[in-house]
């Protein structure tokens, strides 16, 4: 990993900074022909309306109401809600750790799960483990999210109350009783990704045992074991990290709506909420912190993955 | 075309995806027709009523027959979802083999801004275009296609790039071909294949990521019996009535899974050296 990929690698993340929050702000503001009446609605005055443009500056040419929201953004100011009156950044960030807290659990418990499963359908490809594995996976990739949050509410919430439907609680204040909360939503976000990441973890070990080297170290007489998990699950589990990254994308869309049905206060819910009450600097600050996140995520995947596998030359 | 759809048929996988699509298309074309009852057809007494002879899925809080509802809202979901598709790819394909052909800097500067764009989620992106254009089936629709183009654009140059150096394409440039000509004549036809694998099992994704945008209120109003609204509405009678959320969720999951089994088929029956 040479110095002037990382350079690269680092300016390619700021540049799709650049590009989201230009996207961003285009959509919510200067697409509309009048941002000012689209947020009040049909009834607002016109001196209200007034007030509006001018504290939005909509009179003014597009790159130049794009160039000050991002000057302001840039020193981490987002603007003030017009929901709350209170500034929008802080709000949004400590939503976002929330949502964080979330979206890592999901991350891990995928997997604990999502790997040995794979693994296990590799190695016994064609037979009915396999056959399984491969039925749950196509299963969870073709249930919309809030789909399976609502069937999972159903039965661990509602018929067997075994979790509580639906809130919210700071692990920090009361550990057990927000792992409790946090169980559905984290089960639910789990259940897609594993579907996801297995079958990518089923195909890459196929691949890999088909490799030369794994030829090699069966005929030299190695037990099955060393093999699969000395020789093979080292290289399979590589591209995970990619995927795993790319996944942090579909994570944060699919944030959004888990957030909104299991009520968690994280930056989903937050932006839902921007969102139908037309609060326009929250939507502006949700939307960039979302995709920025994802930004930033991906570039540390390939960052590590670059790492972990130095044949790996990015030129 | 014949073959193709022989070798399609002939994997499990294929032949399950290609009935569950014929079931599909038969609820989008005679839905109504073929339902017991009126979709909006109220009946007070049979409100909650469970899954009999009666009602065979069930009705819901207004008495409505769940059955009828899903026949005839097939047509408000899955129609739609294909035509965002449809856009969605046109226009994702178009600068895919417009990038692959320009190559060089520009190919260059077109997929990194392709691939910065698509640092927004879909479900965020047409969440934030919905709210901007409104809500309703007609503006999801082009939320989901303009979601969707960035994807396809990626997946279609990829193809393209091996196009663009065959001997065909080099033929046309000598010639003396005009760019429009050899993008759509030349090159668009021979990346086909890939296209249409990566649309199919896109339409899976469109009818979720619409059934989405209906269950958060953004998408198909109400009365619609739209797939997703269904559930959001079952979602407040879940005890009383959980056949209502099981009814329409186990619809989605059907289109969605007919659409992916299709598109994998597609793949294999392509590619028949693969054998994975």
């Amino acid at each position: 990993m040479s110095l002037a990929w990382f350079a690269r690698r680092l300016m390619l993340m700021v540049y799709t900074v650049i590009v989201v929050s230009m996207l961003v702000f285009a959509i919510t503001q200067i697409l509309p022909a009048d941002a000012a009446q689209s947020l009040l609605g049909e009834n607002a005055t016109p001196e209200v309306l007034a007030a509006l443009r001018t504290r939005l500056g909509l009179g003014d040419p597009a790159w130049l109401q794009y160039g000050r929201w991002a000057r302001h953004v840039f020193t981490g100011d987002f603007g003030i809600s017009m929901r709350t009156s209170l500034p929008v950044g802080p709000e949004m960030l400590a939503a976002l750790s929330r949502s964080l807290l979330l979206a890592v659990s999901a991350i891990l418990v995928t997997l604990a799960i999502a790997v040995p499963l794979g693994v296990v359908a590799a190695l016994r490809q064609g037979r009915l483990t396999d056959t399984g594995v491969s039925l749950i996976a196509y299963l969870g990739v073709s249930l919309p999210e809030f789909v399976t949050a609502t069937l999972l509410a159903l039965l661990l919430a509602d018929t067997w109350h075994w979790l509580p439907a639906t809130g919210y609680v700071s692990p920090l204040e009361d550990f057990g009783d927000g792992i409790r909360h946090l169980a559905l939503p984290v089960l639910t976000v789990s259940l897609i990704l594993v579907a996801h990441v297995m079958r990518m973890m089923r195909s890459e070990t196929l691949d890999v045992l088909k490799s030369d080297y794994i030829r090699a170290a069966r005929l030299k007489g190695l037990p099955e074991r060393t093999v699969v998990f000395r020789h093979a699950l080292r290289n399979a589990l590589l591209p995970v990290v990619t995927i795993i990254a790319l996944d942090v994308g579909y994570l944060l869309g699919g944030i959004i709506v888990i957030e909104e049905i299991f009520a968690i206060p994280g930056i989903g819910r937050a932006l839902m909420v921007a969102i139908t009450t037309r609060d326009l600097p929250s939507i502006q600050a949700g939307a960039l912190i979302m995709a920025a996140t994802y930004a930033v995520t991906n570039t540390l995947a390939d960052m590590a993955y670059a790492f972990l596998d130095p044949r790996i030359r990015y030129d | 075309m014949t073959e193709l759809f022989i070798r399609l048929m002939r994997k499990p996988q294929g032949f399950v995806g290609i009935v569950l699509l014929a079931l599909i298309a038969a609820a989008c074309l005679f839905g109504p027709a073929l339902a017991p009852y009126a979709p909006e057809k109220i009946d007070f007494l049979g409100r909650f009523r469970a899954p009999g002879w009666q009602n065979w899925l069930g009705a819901d809080q207004f008495g409505r027959d769940i059955l009828s509802r899903l026949m005839v809202g097939a047509r408000s979901t899955v129609p739609l979802a294909f035509i965002a598709t449809f856009v969605g790819s046109a226009a994702g394909a178009t600068i895919g083999v417009g990038s692959a052909y320009l190559g060089g800097r520009t190919d260059e500067a077109i997929m990194r801004t392709i691939d910065a764009v698509m640092a927004i989620p879909g479900l965020l992106m047409a969440l934030l275009l919905v709210s901007t254009l409104g809500n309703g089936a007609g503006n999801a629709v082009i939320a989901i296609a303009v979601a969707f183009a960035p994807g396809m654009a990626r997946v279609t140059r990829s193809a393209a790039l091996n196009v663009r150096n065959q001997d065909y394409v080099k033929a046309a440039i000598a010639r003396g071909e005009g760019a429009p000509w050899i993008i759509f004549r030349e090159m668009l036809p021979n990346v086909m294949a890939p296209i249409v694998i990566e649309s199919t099992i896109r339409v899976s994704f469109a009818v979720m990521l619409f059934a989405t945008l209906s269950f958060l209120g953004v998408g198909a109003q109400p009365p619609a019996s739209e797939w997703g609204l269904m559930v959001a509405d079952a979602r407040q009678y879940m005890h009383q009535a959980p056949w209502g959320l099981i009814a329409p969720s186990a619809a989605i999951a059907l289109t969605a899974i007919a659409f992916n089994l299709v598109g994998d088929g597609l793949r294999d029956a392509l590619n028949p050296k693969d054998e994975r």
